[in-house]
């Protein structure tokens, strides 16, 4: 008797797989990023690479003994990690001590990645959690800016990025400010064209406006990311800020300054786009984005600090399940108001 | 007539007087597992002096109130018993109030209201209710007296770890020099929940490892 051969299978959705899984799209990512790590090198130097490096080594360092000390499988390989490495090393201002950047690096991973479970379980961008941290233990050092493309960027390591831990820095240069900050508590603006090249002060990766969009434009056309969280955040931005620099232009940047200054093109293109911490509707996706552009220009127009792009991500992203559960599409048949269940 | 006394001594689950003094410590820690007393655990413990003039004032208050309630436990009325339990410690909260003062008026500026708070503390109103009032002396005093040094050892990692970061100090001896980088953080109220948040977690993996040790 001929055996019985099994000619169709059943199963449930879905039934075709893109291919795309994370360690493929991590690497993409990681491709977009580097022209980014590129020009932060070619704008700070030694500065910038040391960063980067100590940085990704470290998340390393934490994830595995993270996995280890949980006994969750080993996640290291899919890049993840690595991409965390990479943004968290991005946010930073040039010449923060290294061992701030050990800590923080710890902390991203520990804090933002770990305590919540690990791989896809992280409420918070990581990256972004260790910034915060950093952010809140030593505000002095992460407000101060090295400035850009200084003669001695490749000849000698800044003396303050070699603070003994747990010791102040010594900043051997004056530092200049960032153009938000020169904007804000000093009243003059940067010119746009510098603020697109990334000719300025600012944290390493965030300067150049240009080569963080032609990073996100690779992601977006290999469809990596969605193009509504940026699209969102630009358009909210462009219009709040609009609408503040017509009521009053004297104290506000336009709303071009606010698009090309800090750190709003790379939390944008890569902060924000974190699959994990972002929804998973579409129209969410759009909300979430004008949220984040929204508390933007209310932060940096009205709030205490210059700079506000990482607030904004972080409030985001705590409310992204509830942009979800709100926005969540009627399942295929279905009427609206239709024995809907809202948030079971 | 006469009230009737409610607080009938009842014969307690856990009879022996060692595990009635050590189980405050470590196994039902008022800060690390319970997670009672909140409010003076976030707020002074910004420096190791502070947090243990704390830790020290609380487990005072707790042993003489829970001593003497177990004492009055049969006089108590039932159902003014809370207003009667306050009175008991809000008169011996006076008492470390003055005895702070005494010492050290710069911790008592620095503990500000936090001292008359004792009176509220939940984990004194709750050994008292739970324990005190339904026990005789000896059990009482020991059940408090673990339930304080638990709290108050809880106190002084907490404010010590504050301290040496956000100040790089112990007890205010300086430990980095002059040029050391505060963190900022550890000082703010954040930075309190930050250390106690991580303190809980790691006092929770070490009791899961032990219970599946024990299996």
């Amino acid at each position: 008797m001929e055996p019985l051969r099994k000619t169709l299978s059943i199963h449930t959705s879905p039934h075709i797989a893109s291919g795309a899984d994370v360690a493929r799209i991590m690497r993409h990512v990681i491709y977009a990023l580097l022209p980014v790590c590129g020009f932060a090198i070619y704008a700070f130097g030694w500065a910038a690479l040391l960063t980067l490096v100590v940085a990704v080594v470290v998340c390393w360092l934490s994830e595995v003994l993270f996995c280890r000390l949980l006994r969750k499988p080993a996640t290291l390989a899919d890049g993840s990690v690595t991409i965390t490495g990479i943004l968290f090393a991005l946010t930073l201002p040039p010449g923060l001590p290294l061992w701030m950047t050990v800590v923080g690096a710890f902390a991203a991973v520990g804090l933002g990645k770990f305590l919540f479970g690990g791989l896809a379980a992280n409420v918070f961008n990581p990256a972004l959690v260790g910034r915060a941290f950093l952010q809140a233990a030593f505000p002095g050092a992460m407000t101060t800016w090295s400035p850009v493309l200084a003669a001695d960027r490749f000849s000698q390591i800044p003396s303050s990025l070699l603070a003994a831990p747990f010791m102040q820095p010594n900043y051997d240069t004056v530092s200049s400010a960032s153009p938000l900050a020169l904007l804000k508590f000093e009243h003059t603006p940067t010119p746009l064209g510098d603020l697109f090249l990334g000719t300025t002060a600012g944290s390493l990766g965030e300067t150049s406006s240009l080569i963080i969009l032609l990073g996100g434009a690779y992601l977006i056309a290999r469809g990596m990311m969605s193009w509504r969280i940026p699209a969102g955040i630009l358009v909210a931005v462009a219009v709040v800020g609009g609408i503040s620099y017509v009521a009053d232009s004297e104290r506000f940047g336009s709303p071009l300054f606010m698009l090309f200054s800090g750190g709003l093109m790379l939390g944008a293109m890569f902060m924000a786009t974190d699959p994990v911490s972002s929804p998973v509707t579409h129209r969410g996706c759009f909300v979430y984005g004008l949220l984040i552009g929204l508390v933007v220009v209310v932060i940096r127009n009205w709030g205490g600090l210059a700079e506000g792009v990482m607030y904004a991500i972080l409030f985001a992203n705590a409310v992204s399940p509830h942009i979800d559960n709100w926005l969540q599409p009627l399942p295929f048949g279905r009427k609206p108001g239709h024995g809907r269940e809202r948030g079971s | 007539m006469a009230h009737k006394p409610i607080n009938i001594p009842v014969v307690t689950a856990e009879p022996v007087d060692t595990d009635v003094f050590i189980k405050g410590l470590w196994r039902q820690n008022p800060i690390f597992v319970q997670v009672l007393g909140m409010c003076p655990t976030l707020a002074v413990t910004n420096s190791a002096i502070n947090a243990l003039t704390m830790g020290l004032a609380t487990l005072f208050v707790l042993v003489m109130s829970c001593g003497l309630v177990s004492l009055l436990r049969r006089v108590i009325p039932h159902h003014g018993r809370i207003a009667g339990f306050v009175l008991i410690v809000a008169t011996f909260v006076t008492i470390a109030d003055y005895a702070i003062q005494a010492v050290s008026l710069e911790v008592h500026k620095a503990l500000g209201a936090f001292v008359s708070l004792i009176v509220v503390n939940c984990i004194i109103l709750g050994r008292i209710e739970a324990f005190a009032a339904k026990n005789d002396l000896k059990p009482a005093v020991l059940d408090a007296l673990g339930m304080g040094l638990g709290f108050a050892a809880a106190l002084l990692v907490l404010g010590g770890v504050r301290e040496l970061l956000g100040s790089g100090s112990i007890f205010g001896a300086r430990l980095f020099g002059e040029s050391f980088a505060p963190w900022v953080v550890m000082l703010l109220p954040s930075g309190g929940f930050l250390v106690l948040g991580v303190l809980v977690l790691g006092v929770a993996w070490l009791k899961t490892g032990q219970a599946e040790e024990s299996k």
